[in-house]
């Protein structure tokens, strides 16, 4: 069996070899955003239920490589759910369940087969509030790294260097290391996160709300990392904030009540939405 | 205007209701803490760490009950907290919403409440009975239950107050659970847990019922815990007890030694708990 592992040692996209996959057209979605370096994440046929209450309703959706994806809509839409049943996050809590697929490395990561923890090394996360571990700077971000490679000191400083330059926090914290992760302020523990999961190398970050627990400045340095990291790695975001989904986001996939009502290109959500839904949205008439 | 006004009177009366009722306490302790020390300052003395407990009439000191009653306690304290850590872990982590987890839970609350003098009949029969004598075994074996149900409750509770977003961000790091339970949520409690060892430990120190039934007592300086064992609650008893004035003094001298040591570990209890709350 192949693991989601095997996608990650070539960062070209995985082609879809899974022809299986019946892609039929959901009710209510009208194109399927173009592919521009390929899906890097299918996702069919897509319910979520917790308990008997039923969250998603069979999304079908693509997550395109190295592309942001964002997801919008009011709150208890599902984005945040969408999200966490993308790396198996919500099984952490009993009574909770996916059905469908979402196929990933030529494998669909629902199968209870798959190492979920190896999952999760290749699909980050990063939540609305900032979680720093109750350890230093350096501890915090090489806790993640040791799980699965073993480096040696030079190499886990090297990496702790490059984790917190790519989440554009190393000149601020480079001379307080070994201080608490949980003493530096919002926006940088918020950073701190996004570094710590940049660190183990995964293939697809999952940003949680990232920005809405922060201040303006932090909020902006956030959405230029974002932009950045783009370069290197597939990335969903969900959002209540519309004008930051326009501003980062290739592709948008708004949400109601469980069920995907559009996703396509950004540009064209945010001026020619197709759905009657999708427009009052943006411009605030509901939700 | 008239809401407002009524709203401070009340305020007024709880405010004032709240403080006479901690003053109520507070006046019973101080009054227990003077008296202990009226009584008892004036009998400690350098033999009293030196000499063992002596025969009536004759000059002694309380050696082989300060050094038994420490050895007593870090014994139940070794075989009850690793126990409770490990139960309380289980039922943070692991047993939340079990049936099994709901069960011990419950056993444990019982345990917990259950009258000291049971435990030390039970340890009489279970150690005791079995063995033929009184040991200082059978003393640590009853300290630890006594332990136990505390350190299961406040380790519970503290790794409780561990907020699920940072075993969720392990998590999604790809840790395992038990990485996650070690590295991440023990260091998180890591106070709070060593806070209810400490006042497990304070709660034992001072425990006179079960020790009668178990380690019984030994007059003459002893480490062997296979044997009766001494220690100071019992000394305390049977001193305070008997007619003989030099014993009457040094169980006042005992109490007021336990007593303080007790207070001693509470507060550091509570500093370290409050150091790591601010």
């Amino acid at each position: 069996m192949e693991s989601p592992e095997a996608s990650s040692t070539s960062s070209e996209p995985s082609t879809p070899m899974h022809c299986e996959v019946p892609l039929r057209p959901a009710a209510g979605v009208p194109a399927r955003a173009a592919p521009a370096g390929g899906p890097k994440v299918e996702i069919r046929g897509l319910s979520f239920f917790y308990g008997k209450h039923q969250a998603l309703h069979d999304i079908d959706l693509d997550i395109q490589d190295r592309q942001i994806t964002a997801f919008i809509g009011p709150s208890g839409c599902g984005k945040s759910t969408l999200l966490r049943a993308l790396n198996r996050i919500y099984e952490l809590y009993p009574g909770q369940r996916a059905t469908g697929k979402i196929m990933f490395g030529g494998r669909n990561l629902l199968e209870r087969a798959g190492d979920v923890n190896r999952l999760r090394s290749k699909v980050g996360m990063v939540f609305q509030r900032p979680t720093p571990f109750p350890m230093s700077v350096q501890d915090n971000i090489s806790f993640g790294v040791q799980l699965y490679e073993r480096l040696s000191r030079p190499d886990m400083e090297a990496r702790v260097q490059w984790a917190l330059e790519k989440a554009a926090l190393w000149d601020e914290v480079k001379d307080k290391l070994r201080q608490d992760g949980t003493a530096l302020s919002g926006g940088q523990q918020q950073r701190l996160c996004i570094a710590r999961a940049v660190a183990v190398k995964p293939d697809i970050l999952l940003l949680d709300e990232p920005a809405s627990a922060l201040d303006p400045i932090s909020t902006q340095k956030i959405e230029q990392l974002i932009t950045e990291l783009k370069k290197d790695y597939t990335i969903a975001i969900v959002t209540h904030n519309m004008q930051q989904a326009a501003r980062v986001s290739n592709y948008t996939a708004f949400m109601y009540l469980g069920h995907l009502v559009e996703f396509g290109d950004t540009k064209k959500m945010f001026t020619k939405p197709a759905q009657q839904q999708t427009e009052e949205y943006i411009t605030g008439r509901f939700g | 205007m008239n809401l407002y006004a009524r709203r401070r009177v009340v305020n007024w009366v709880c405010l004032t209701l709240s403080i006479l009722a901690t003053l109520f306490g507070l006046f019973w302790l101080f009054w227990l803490l003077w008296t202990l020390f009226r009584n008892g300052v004036q009998w400690i003395r350098p033999q009293l760490f030196v000499e063992s407990t002596p025969p009536p009439g004759a000059n002694g000191g309380l050696a082989n009950a300060i050094v038994g009653s420490v050895i007593l306690t870090i014994v139940g304290v070794g075989i009850g907290a690793p126990a409770g850590i490990l139960a309380g872990t289980y039922l943070a982590e692991f047993g939340r919403t079990s049936r099994l987890g709901w069960i011990v839970r419950f056993v444990n609350d019982i345990l917990l409440s259950a009258p000291s003098i049971i435990i030390g009949v039970f340890v009489y029969g279970l150690i005791v009975l079995r063995v033929g004598h009184f040991s200082g075994w059978a003393g640590a074996v009853a300290l630890a239950l006594i332990v136990l149900p505390v350190v299961v409750r406040t380790t519970e509770n503290m790794m409780r107050l561990v907020p699920d977003s940072l075993r969720e961000a392990a998590a999604a790091l790809g840790a395992p659970s038990w990485k996650i339970t070690i590295v991440i949520v023990y260091r998180s409690a890591l106070p709070g847990i060593m806070t209810g060892v400490l006042l497990a430990m304070a709660r034992i120190s001072g425990e006179t019922a079960p020790l009668l039934f178990t380690a019984l007592n030994n007059q003459f300086w002893s480490t062997d815990m296979s044997r009766p064992f001494p220690n100071l609650p019992v000394v305390i008893f049977q001193f305070a007890m008997s007619p003989y004035e030099d014993w009457q003094h040094l169980a006042w001298a005992g109490a007021l030694l336990i007593t303080f040591t007790i207070l001693i570990i509470n507060i550091v209890a509570r500093t370290i708990l409050r150091r790591t709350k601010s």
